[in-house]
């Protein structure tokens, strides 16, 4: 009979030096986080972009998809004052100059409003992105690291092969796999209810699946680095002396040990994962029309944009707005979390 | 070292034959074929079609026959005659017989091309943008780092580093059309689509002449999609530097009388730029591999269009062709970079 002489041995309590110390770190992570001001700008524009995404329906003007032809391309005034090109044949439409304030789309959409709408991709994904690479990178990378030997060995090797894809190439065929396969699957297989949701995700289903399964390989490798390290560590080797067992050491001791880490990467991944997104929109394999997507925007905008430069400015400022924030606040989470990684990419 | 790197490369040939059975199988999984119109084809013309490309076939002997006309090279006494079968990439004779080797088979939505053609054509295009694009990333990236590093909490140092988190924050799709609109557009100084280099290049990939008929073509697009890379480089550069600088061993050259700019250069410039080497193979992969946007952005007659077509279209050998010479790439530079990774850090040894 083995003593869980681990369970019996007291908690550190709140007036345990210990736990002051640990929860100081805490404290002096947060406080470096909140005095660095380029981090709390980020932090405040995210928080702006995601309000502006969940009362979207009460933001915007018009619906998203409303579609009025005969004000095709439409701009206001006051954007051939900033655009001076548009000045000689600038449509405004005649019920009301004002009516769109960034202007209209090709099929007379509002860009405001799609805008404020396609923020919403961009936005699920950087929070989608870093949980699928993030739950699957890690189960996978510390199953790796932690056994070791032959599965290791294994499971590396795997990681190899698709690090040998090249990673947009792959995303590609992934969608177009996605995108035509399962366009018309079979009554009640999975295949149906998963395009049933994408379809009433307007597509988002399939980019978060295309990217989430090529994202979580660094994260595989970073993880399983970090489990081989820490696994070595004599902690580790006190907890099994008292008889742990695996499951304990890895939860309670390496995981908490690694965690720091691995989420500082994957903030500053998500640039990254917003930038695949609206690349695939980019190039049409995106979101399904007419949901908007910043990629796709900017896209459609980049056709006229010797004409209508404010179809392609705005979309493209905004996504450059976003990606903009999440790299202040991931390199101000990283100085915060982990010091001694200090202005390290 | 010969055995460490013969050891890698048959490691790599393992890697890339899984990779091109992977996406072989992942290819013929995606439903539809090749020859589906908008008007059905007559079955009797789509089996026709089929055996001619031998996609009647089951699917493993279609994937060694695939690789076969790759990998084995053709050698015949009599000239092989000019048809779209018998096309390959390197043509030659030895003695008296004629070696044909690599082929990457025709293209089935355009049948007068082969694989091979756009290999030959379109291939370079974009390599030339993916390495100018690579060359703008390392000569502004490192300079960059270097001086913010050198000149850590000055204006220098902030000016650069802010420009570089606006580089990382601004990806091609923002950056392409924001030139062309400026540059193209407003400004007009700069052609807004094409490429000044054409078909047939000098070894292959190298345009025949480099004047302005390139240049003023090649300057935005290589810059669009360079500039964020050249930011992280010097993100990476002046944390690298900084990290150095504080070593034991420079504290020792200072001491022993060295000139500053002797010390920057041989102590801490050479340790510092390792982690940086290590970038740059992927950097190099990612770029070579990322240049479609921008090739759609700036009308460049690169990979990218063919590609994406390929995949809608269902060109089988197309799409293989592709992800095979893109996934050659990547694991060449990844072992290059542990090579060089080696040469600047004598401390790593290949086992």
């Amino acid at each position: 009979m083995t003593i869980d002489l681990e369970k019996s041995i007291k908690k550190p309590s709140a007036g345990n030096p210990i736990s002051l110390k640990s929860e100081s770190l805490g404290k002096d992570a947060v406080r470096r986080l909140l005095r660095n001001r380029a981090a709390m700008v980020g932090g405040v524009i995210i928080i702006l972009l995601y309000l502006m995404m969940i009362f979207a329906d009460h933001l915007a003007p018009f619906d998203y998809a409303k579609q009025t032809l005969s004000e095709q391309n439409a701009v206001p005034p006051w954007l051939t004052k900033v655009f001076t090109v548009m000045q000689p044949y600038a449509k405004f439409p005649a019920d009301n100059p004002n009516k769109y304030l960034l202007g209209a789309d090709y099929v007379g959409r509002d860009l405001l409003s799609r805008i404020i709408y396609g923020s919403r991709v961009s936005l699920i994904i950087a929070i989608i992105g870093p949980l699928i690479s993030l739950l699957i990178g890690v189960v996978y990378g510390s199953i790796s690291g932690f056994f070791g030997g032959r599965v290791d060995n294994v499971m590396m090797r795997i990681v190899d092969i698709l690090y040998a894809f090249p990673g947009l190439l792959f995303t590609i065929l992934l969608m177009t796999f996605f995108r035509t396969s399962l366009a018309k699957p079979l009554p009640g297989s999975i295949g149906a209810a998963l395009s049933v949701i994408d379809n009433n995700l307007g597509g988002m289903l399939f980019i978060f699946i295309g990217i989430g399964m090529t994202a979580w390989e660094t994260m595989a490798r970073l993880t399983r680095g970090q489990v081989l390290s820490v696994k070595e560590k004599e902690f580790i080797e006190a907890a099994r002396s008292i008889g742990s067992n695996d499951r304990r050491i890895m939860f309670k001791h390496i995981l908490p040990n690694i965690i720091g880490p691995l989420v500082v990467s994957e903030t500053l991944a998500i640039p990254g994962y917003i930038n695949t997104e609206a690349f695939l929109s980019f190039i049409g394999l995106g979101v399904n029309p007419p949901t908007p997507s910043w990629g796709s925007m900017i896209s459609d905008g980049s056709k006229v944009v010797r004409t209508y430069p404010n179809q392609t400015v705005f979309p493209a400022l905004m996504l450059a707005i976003t990606m903009f924030a999440f790299n202040f606040l991931g390199d101000g989470l990283r100085d915060a979390l982990d010091p001694q990684m200090r202005g390290k990419t | 070292m010969g055995r460490y790197i013969l050891r890698r490369l048959l490691y790599m040939i393992a890697v890339l034959i899984v990779v091109s059975i992977i996406t072989f199988g992942l290819m013929h999984a995606v439903p539809g074929g090749p020859f589906d119109k908008e008007k059905p084809l007559p079955k009797e013309i789509i089996a026709n079609l089929e055996r001619r490309y031998h996609l009647d076939q089951p699917l493993y002997i279609q994937y060694l026959q695939y690789m076969k006309a790759i990998l084995v090279p053709r050698i015949s006494t009599e000239k092989f005659p000019n048809t779209i079968d018998d096309d390959a990439l390197f043509k030659f004779k030895v003695g008296k017989h004629y070696v044909h080797w690599i082929n990457f088979g025709p293209s089935y939505s355009s049948r007068s091309r082969t694989v091979n053609d756009m290999l030959r054509d379109q291939l370079p295009i974009s390599m030339q943008l993916g390495f100018l694009a690579f060359v703008v990333a390392v000569f502004i990236g490192m300079p960059l780092g270097i001086i913010a590093a050198l000149k850590q909490n000055t204006w220098l140092d902030y000016t650069s580093m802010t420009l570089a988190i606006f580089g990382v924050s601004v990806p091609v799709i923002v950056l392409g059309p924001i030139l062309v609109w400026i540059f193209g557009v407003t400004l007009r100084w700069l052609p807004v689509t094409g490429w000044g280099a054409k078909p047939p290049f000098t070894l292959g990939f190298f345009p025949k002449k480099l004047d302005w008929s390139f240049w003023q073509y090649a300057i935005m697009p290589m810059f669009a999609l360079g500039l964020s890379s050249s930011a992280s480089i010097a993100r990476l550069t002046r944390a690298s530097l900084l990290q150095v600088v504080r070593e034991d061993y420079i504290r020792t050259a200072r001491a022993k009388g060295l000139r500053e700019g002797l010390i920057t250069t041989r102590h801490a410039l050479k340790n510092a730029l390792i982690p940086v080497v290590t970038i740059l193979g992927p950097m190099f992969a990612s770029l070579l591999t990322g240049t479609f946007v921008t090739e759609t952005i700036f009308g460049i007659p690169g990979m990218g269009r063919y590609f994406v077509n390929s995949i809608t279209n269902r060109d089988y050998p197309v799409i293989m062709g592709t992800v095979l010479i893109y996934a050659i790439f990547l694991v060449f530079c990844n072992l290059i970079v542990d090579l060089v990774y080696g040469a600047l850090d004598p401390r790593i040894r290949y086992e």
